[in-house]
């Protein structure tokens, strides 16, 4: 069809999408308002980066897996044994760092391996099997660590979680190099619009309005640089960030560019239908719960530099965090539906909340109640909105 | 006779879409009413308004129901007034008892609140003599074959004291005899004073057991037809169903048929689960290029089994015998060997086992062929749009756009959505199991014309179908299957639906066990 599109009828196509977004830009502002601007200071955004970044890395790879129709409850025991080898490695045995980031994203992978070896092959439900996953590396996690934390890592290790590229360029003040980042950024997402919204104009499909298009590059240019100015007047540019940008932009890419992620789709949509078109289901699940793993590694990898420890408890409940990102990010609990952006958007959500509550002096009970109703009313939405668009 | 109900220019509107435009419907007691229309007429949505899905207000028009006005705000609402729907999936819960079924939120409870299990049963078995069943009220439902449970949904029906009994599609997962079974019980619940209204595309079924046919066409009444009125036969249904006349039922097709494309030799198939048992037994048959071939068999005999343990051992154990295609043998471990083989399996239940409901057209055509989309793993989307497009033109697929979620689309364009799919893998062998099942006449017809030009391309075509006229209409050939055997195989010119049906039911060896088991095993 071609023709364009209003913003009224985007939003409305897409009111899941955009909700999120809408409800994250709210929050912010709400929280603003509440704590008199320290939300957005340029410290608290940068501790927010760093303070979240693994439980963001666990809901990319959480939504894959549950937009196939599984479930993982082990990531927050698998980062904590990827952690805790790591440390064993690099604190007690003396190993350069770089062996313990290694280690632990092999354990992570492992770890996802032997999952999807008892999924895909074994044919038991990733919810029994992440759950035996969840007490199996918890309990090598106390194992192996003796019950007691490991501390502290060499100095480039916690940079991984801690660090900062800053000065690189000079700066007054402010980092030149952040800024310019942020910059090339910005660009390479004009870039990929123009060329994608060209295609569409090729292709015949529906495109939204010249003037549309131009606001919306020039608001997330705006909202993007403005994030990029409070972090360059801080400490700079996180590494985490850099780390989390990639995987983001790679695991988008696969899951709506790949085959794998296209099957990933297919089979958490109809598992039949995606078995007798050839889709080899075993091998996309094994892979799926394996990808999980590596992410749970990396997870483990960002925990311990950023706590500069590895602790038995390391990692507790981070798959919930995980699956509730997913949910409040779009994903459906029958599988076959999810976004990364989505997850991403959700991780961010529960983000904000949580600090934003902190900053405001509300302690853990009342975070904890209020997060439980945030997910439930996200999920409440979907649910309604399923319902009205199926009324036909 | 009296009015039982009366619906008055019944109007639903979506978002967009007017699916019921002043619709009347007057069904008279104790009659049999047969509604027919193509798909997306607005039959269902007319049943859902009066069974109460959708609650009263949100539709205009009146419906006076045993000489009132009717306000059903929901299901429950509707069958406390003796209005009892049947849906064509059916809504059994597989491993609960047939009793536990039939009683299903409206269980038979003693004085002391719990439920009294005895009489429960007891009132199972009556139930169950009443629609003809003669099973234990403590059999799980998941153990009957498909005929059996849609008597049960009707038992079920019964212990709800129904007056004013709704069924869509009854008969369409059922054979002849299961059919015929059902046809002969509304007949029977009519003596009983018990109203029907069925939605139906066997027309030649509403022919037998409709006393009036009301017509519906793009969400507005046609015409109600008396049946005993002469004229009022299956062409005359048509007429108005469609609103034009079909000359021919089944679009011409001129045989150019070439060399042997697929052989198959000596096929013999076990039971997944259950040691010894034989579910295809040394089948041997060949399909020609430009060849349309048919294979006939009664529900049970092996059908699906066979397609499907062809296509990549997709079904079952033990495989032997071989698969021959252009003179090679093939050895097919798996689905995605049978495709690169250039086999492609329609599948029949396209909700169930053909298309990713939520997913849109565009993906759900690419989804088997994704290897001709991607290279080094990754996907060419504007290719992918551009193939979806191809095909939306030339499979006359009807949506508003390929980004449209295939969910939302009528049973027809499903259809020529999973058919897309499977050319577009290039295959030269096409299997097409029951592929018109559940879609209207004028979608029917379209889907052969596309078979036949498949035919035309030098592809070997191989269709799955119960229904004779079908394939007598079709096929250049007609293979017999009977529990899993090839009984015969009869040229088009020589073959009669007695001369099949005939060889469909010939059971050879005496060793096999019943249709009944092997109705179970397909349950």
């Amino acid at each position: 069809m071609t023709g364009t599109a209003t913003l009224k009828e985007i939003l409305l196509r897409n009111l899941r999408q955009s909700g999120i977004f809408l409800a994250l830009v709210a929050l912010l502002l709400l929280f603003a308002g509440l704590t008199d601007g320290t939300m957005l200071s340029p410290g608290n955004l940068t501790n927010m980066v760093l303070q979240y970044s693994y439980i963001l890395v666990l809901a990319i790879g959480m939504v894959i897996i549950i937009i196939g129709g599984h479930i993982d409850l082990s990531v927050g025991s698998i980062a904590a044994f990827a952690g805790a080898v790591s440390a064993i490695l690099v604190i007690k045995n003396d190993m350069p760092w770089w062996v313990g980031v290694l280690a632990a994203i092999g354990i992570g992978v492992a770890a996802g391996a032997w999952q999807g070896f008892w999924v895909a092959f074994v044919g038991i439900p990733a919810f029994i099997v992440t759950l035996a996953g969840m007490l199996l590396f918890r309990g090598a996690t106390w194992y192996v660590l003796g019950s007691i934390s490991l501390s502290p890592f060499p100095k480039p290790y916690q940079e991984i979680g801690n660090g900062f590229l800053n000065g690189l360029l000079g700066g007054q003040g402010y980092d030149i190099f952040t800024l310019l980042i942020f910059a090339f950024a910005v660009a390479g997402y004009a870039v990929s619009a123009v060329r994608g919204r060209r295609a569409r104009i090729a292709y015949n499909q529906s495109v939204e309005t010249l003037v549309l298009f131009v606001l919306k590059i020039a608001v997330v240019a705006a909202v993007v640089m403005a994030f990029a100015w409070q972090l360059a007047n801080d400490r700079g540019l996180p590494i985490v960030l850099i780390i989390l940008g990639v995987l983001i932009l790679v695991y988008a890419v696969v899951t709506t560019r790949t085959v794998f992620g296209r099957h990933v789709y297919a089979i958490g949509g109809n598992l039949t239908a995606a078995t007798l078109s050839g889709v080899k289901v075993k091998w996309v699940n094994f892979g799926n719960l394996t990808n999980m793993g590596f992410l749970a590694g990396v997870a483990g990898v960002l925990y311990s530099a950023r706590t500069n420890s590895a602790q038995p408890a390391a990692g507790n409940l981070f798959e919930l965090d995980a699956i509730a990102a997913a949910f409040i990010g779009g994903a459906a609990v029958t599988g076959g539906v999810g976004r990364v952006t989505g997850a991403i958007v959700g991780g961010l959500i529960m983000a904000v909340l949580t600090n934003g509550m902190s900053l405001m002096g509300l302690g853990l009970p009342q975070q904890q109640i209020v997060k439980g109703l945030v997910l439930l009313v996200a999920v409440a939405f979907d649910v309604y909105n399923k319902r009205r668009a199926g009324t036909k | 006779m009296s009015t039982i109900l009366q619906m008055q220019s019944i109007t639903k509107e979506f978002p967009g879409v007017k699916a019921l435009d002043a619709v009347n419907l007057t069904v008279e007691r104790g009659e049999i009413h047969a509604i027919c229309g193509e798909n997306g007429a607005g039959k269902s949505t007319l049943m859902k308004v009066l069974s109460g899905v959708y609650p009263y207000g949100t539709y205009d028009g009146a419906i006076i129901y045993e000489g009132q006005t009717a306000r059903f705000h929901s299901i429950n609402d509707s069958e406390r007034a003796g209005v009892v729907i049947i849906h064509q999936e059916l809504a059994l819960v597989p491993h609960l008892t047939v009793a536990e079924n039939i009683f299903l939120g409206n269980e038979r409870r003693g004085r002391s609140g719990l439920i009294d299990w005895n009489r429960a049963n007891h009132e199972a078995t009556d139930l169950m003599n009443q629609v003809g069943l003669h099973e234990n009220p403590t059999t799980p439902v998941s153990q009957l074959g498909v005929g059996k449970q849609q008597l049960i949904e009707i038992a079920k029906a019964l212990s709800k004291e129904v007056k004013l009994l709704i069924l869509d599609e009854p008969t369409a997962a059922l054979n002849d005899t299961d059919s015929a079974h059902l046809l002969d019980l509304l007949r029977l619940l009519k003596t009983r004073g018990i109203t029907s209204i069925m939605i139906s595309h066997k027309l030649n079924e509403i022919e037998s057991v409709a006393d009036t046919t009301t017509v519906i066409r793009d969400g507005k009444t046609i015409e109600a037809l008396d049946m005993s009125d002469p004229d009022a036969d299956e062409d005359r249904i048509i007429r108005g169903m469609v609103g034009r006349d079909l000359e021919h039922r089944y679009p011409q097709h001129e045989a150019h048929i070439g060399k042997e494309v697929l052989r198959v030799k000596d096929w013999t198939v076990y039971h997944p689960t259950q040691q010894d048992r034989v579910v295809i037994d040394h089948a041997s048959f060949f399909v020609r290029a430009g060849e349309v071939v048919g294979l006939a068999g009664l529900m049970g005999a092996g059908r699906t089994e066979l397609a499907m343990s062809l296509f990549g051992r997709s079904y079952g154990r033990q495989h032997s015998g071989s698969i021959f295609k252009n003179g090679e043998e093939l050895h097919l471990r798996s689905v995605s060997d049978a495709i690169s083989a250039g086999i492609a399996y329609v599948t029949e239940d396209r909700k169930k086992y053909g298309l990713n409901l939520i997913d849109n057209v565009r993906r759900n055509i690419s989804a088997a062929a994704l290897f001709k989309l991607s290279r080094k793993g990754f996907v060419n989307g504007n290719e992918e749009l551009k193939v979806a497009e191809e095909y939306r033109t030339s499979m006359n697929i009807k949506t508003p756009t390929v980004m449209q979620t295939v969910n939302n689309l009528s049973g027809g364009n499903q259809q020529k959505v999973v058919l897309s799919k499977w050319i577009y893998t290039d295959a030269d062998v096409v299997i097409l199991d029951e592929p018109t099942r559940g879609i209207d006449v004028g979608a029917k017809y379209e889907i052969f014309t596309i078979v036949n030009r498949l035919a035309a391309e030098g592809k070997a075509v191989l269709v799955i179908s119960s229904e004779l006229p079908e394939l007598l209409g079709t096929c250049d050939r007609i293979y017999t299957l009977a529990f899993g055997r090839i009984t015969g195989v009869v040229d088009i010119a020589d073959a009669t639906q007695e001369g099949l049906m005939k060889l469909m039911t010939q059971e050879r060896s005496a060793a096999n066990a019943g249709t009944e088991d092997k109705e179970q095993a397909r349950s």
